[in-house]
């Protein structure tokens, strides 16, 4: 029953993913759809991810510095392993986990009220690819716009990792700077914008089509909002692993 | 005109539309009426192709919309206007961008020419000057007027309205009423309109059609009603004893006061 349900879905969130990858009707609609998209996804959220990243780099910092205590590693491998743990799991990881919280949810919600209020039957009627119009600009815009926030993410929560350790002197600017400057792997990097590119393409289609099918009232569209959440969130862990056994 | 063929409908054990066969004339409003459960939401979202029938076809000027593949509906769905029970109109967008929406989306139109089509059609609705509010800050008979202006902005062939009166008062319903009756006359259209409302069925219903239990259990216009002695009719229109009183007047009337 509960695979038969699994694959139900799994089908049906293909099905709806197909139809939304489709010739727009007018392209200049979809563009500026994309772009409000764009604004709501990427600038909205620059706050809460700039908050999140410093507060991630200045506790990273704070305990591996405790963790080295007095031992023969030197200090200057707090820059290293804050960089290292930032890019490769700290600023994608954490950053679109927070963003299906946010984004996801209001996602679910937005298309699911659409639902509700006849909105997506009334383009349907005008003739509009309502899987197309509703969906496609915001996994264009999330793509492009997640990474970015993710590397925002990344270099905010190297800034934390020096606050946090260089201003009340536990190590020394130079230190840091070397820490940052050692063992650099570029591939590493690349990892984190593939990370990135995956978690917004997972986060966003999965919170458009719980809420594309919403039915019922408000329970269940709050219901679809808080799926969005875990699903999402299950997701995107689920999809790390899998990234990081494929890429390292 | 619109025909439906022997159209079947079931959502699960539920049967709800039992072998219909109608047809719906261009230029006169046609009404689906029926108590709550008699299936005329079903038979309209059939009607519009949003569900789709066990059995039966549904045919737009001898087209049936269920062997066409998606394009071909959308064709058929750019000649049809809706107007919703809870209006549908996008809270986001301005009552202006609301009914520019299906031009901007399928015309190649300058902006100019979609603003004039936008005047014209809140002047045919008698909401001029409304453009740049938006939907919240319009009563709900303002509001049904905006749908019917979106409705109409592509000039569509076919017009299907469900529950236009819903949530308005008699006076409102009535300018409602006779708004879409004129817009149907006008324009040849094939109106269609799922309702409750008795003001409706007796000032604009030319054909009426009334549902009971997925079936079509009378039809006729207006000047049929207060003569018939179809008893599902009888108990739906006249349900109230006030009603009934009306009738027997208005019959006695009719027949020179015996």
């Amino acid at each position: 029953m509960l695979i038969d349900t699994f694959l139900y879905k799994f089908g049906q969130y293909v099905l709806l993913l197909k139809t939304a990858v489709a010739k727009p009707e007018r392209f200049s609609m979809y563009y500026k759809e994309t772009i409000r998209q764009m604004d709501a996804i990427g600038v909205g959220s620059v706050f809460i991810v700039i908050l999140i990243s410093m507060f991630i780099g200045m506790v990273t910092a704070v305990q591996f510095a405790d963790q080295l205590g007095d031992s023969f590693v030197p200090t200057y491998y707090i820059g290293y392993i804050v960089r290292d743990i930032t890019i490769i799991e700290m600023a994608p990881t954490i950053t679109c986990l927070v963003l299906a919280g946010k984004v996801g949810s209001n996602l679910a919600a937005e298309i699911g009220g659409m639902r509700q209020k006849e909105h997506i039957d009334a383009m349907e009627i005008m003739g509009v690819n309502t899987a197309a119009y509703l969906i496609m600009p915001k996994l264009i815009a999330a793509v492009i716009v997640i990474p970015l926030l993710v590397a925002i993410s990344a270099f905010v929560s190297i800034i934390g990792g020096y606050v946090a350790t260089v201003l009340p002197g536990t190590l020394s600017h130079t230190e840091y700077v070397l820490g940052l400057r050692s063992y650099f792997v570029p591939r590493y990097v690349f990892m984190m914008f593939v990370k990135a590119s995956v978690f917004a393409f997972l986060l966003t289609s999965v919170s458009c089509y719980l809420g594309y099918y919403v039915k019922g009232g408000s329970i269940e569209l709050g219901e679809a909002s808080t799926n969005a959440v875990v699903v999402s969130n299950v997701l995107i862990l689920l999809f790390d692993f899998i990234i990081a056994l494929l890429l390292t | 005109m619109i025909r439906t063929i022997d159209i079947e409908k079931s959502f699960g054990e539920n049967h709800v539309l039992k072998g219909i066969t109608t047809e719906f004339y261009s230029g006169k409003p046609n009404l689906i009426i029926g108590s709550s459960g008699a299936g005329k939401t079903v038979l309209l979202k059939l009607l519009i192709g949003l569900f789709t029938p066990n059995s039966g076809q549904v045919l737009y000027d001898d087209v049936n919309i269920f062997e066409l593949d998606k394009k071909e509906l959308r064709q058929i769905r750019m000649k049809i206007g809706m107007l919703f029970q809870g209006n549908a109109l996008f809270d986001s967008m301005t009552v202006g961008e609301n009914i520019r929406f299906p031009m901007d989306m399928f015309t190649r139109r300058s902006m100019k020419e979609k603003q004039m089509r936008v005047d014209e059609c809140l002047e045919m609705v008698n909401m001029e000057g409304i453009n740049n509010r938006y939907p919240s800050e319009v009563s709900g008979g303002m509001q049904k007027r905006v749908g019917i202006a979106r409705a109409m902005v592509l000039e569509p062939k076919y017009l299907f309205c469900d529950e236009p009166n819903s949530g308005l008062d008699p006076q409102t319903s009535i300018l409602i009423d006779e708004l879409i009756c004129d817009l149907t006359t006008r324009n040849d259209i094939t109106t269609v309109i799922n309702t409750h409302d008795m003001n409706s069925v007796m000032g604009i219903g030319d054909n009426i059609l009334l549902m009971k239990n997925g079936h079509v259990a009378w039809r006729g216009d207006k000047s049929q009603v207060l003569e018939s002695d179809n008893e599902v009719l009888e108990d739906f229109i006249f349900a109230s004893p006030f009603l009934q009183r009306l009738r027997e007047d208005a019959l006695k009337l009719r027949h020179g006061g015996q």
